[in-house]
């Protein structure tokens, strides 16, 4: 089962890309899994590590690392939103 | 009546404050507020907004709903501009009808509120020493925060 990964702002800059698609792994079934799962590919990716301070969103809602994932969910990673 | 717009263009806060009131005799406040890019003394030459499209228009929806569930709202119009803006540019428009002004008041500032900290807008400065992205401020979660302490009118 995959998921649609998107990047925003700055994390998208740092990244290097906007989205992907991403096979879910076995035992990655919260965005607290996945935040993890992430940041071990490398330097650039560690600052999605559970603790850093980026907001994740799940299916276009705002949500904390408890939150499942499943297939077919879209996942949007961003820094605290500055708009107004 | 709700109206919610995520757009580059410009846009004309008289005709928008006018349109909450058009035509009902119900409505005896309009409050708005009209955020404006700000420059010349932060060396900022030139801002570019980002979102997140879909999540945007529905965190957006969220928030007014809320709004119309705390208060006796008639009409809410939130237009935020996304793209290249210069010093001196409209950003976010927010205009909020009800019987009463206490009603538009509040409301109209819990929207702003919530909007800087819950809605996915990003921007970004171009300044004369490059570009940067703006930090969130603890400010803005304070002023969001204080909501969850206002009692439910209804």
């Amino acid at each position: 089962m995959s998921i649609e990964l998107r990047y925003f702002a700055s994390l998208r800059e740092a990244l290097g890309q906007a989205d992907e698609t991403l096979e879910l792994p076995a035992g990655v079934d919260t965005v607290g899994a996945l935040r993890a799962h992430l940041a071990a590919r490398g330097e650039t990716w560690a600052r999605l590590a559970p603790g850093h301070n980026v907001r994740a969103a799940v299916n276009h809602a705002m949500v904390g690392d408890d939150a499942a994932v499943q297939g077919g969910d879209e996942v949007a990673f961003f820094p605290p939103v500055t708009g107004g | 009546m709700r109206t919610i717009k995520v757009q580059e263009a410009d846009f004309d806060g008289g005709a928008l404050t006018r349109a909450l009131g058009a035509g009902r005799t119900d409505v005896g406040a309009v409050a708005t507020f009209t955020g404006l890019v700000r420059g010349a003394s932060d060396g900022v030459e030139e801002m570019t907004l980002e979102h997140y499209p879909g999540m945007t228009e529905q965190s957006l929806g969220e928030i007014v709903e809320q709004a119309e569930r705390r208060w006796q709202v008639l009409g809410v119009t939130v237009i935020h501009r996304v793209g290249a803006l210069k010093p001196g540019d409209q950003i976010v428009y927010v205009g909020v009808a009800s019987a009463h002004r206490g009603d538009a008041f509040a409301a109209c500032e819990f929207i702003m509120d919530y909007l800087k900290t819950r809605a996915p807008f990003w921007k970004k400065e171009t300044t004369v020493d490059g570009t940067r992205w703006v930090d969130a401020r603890d400010t803005d979660d304070a002023a969001a925060a204080r909501w969850e302490d206002v009692e439910m009118r209804r």
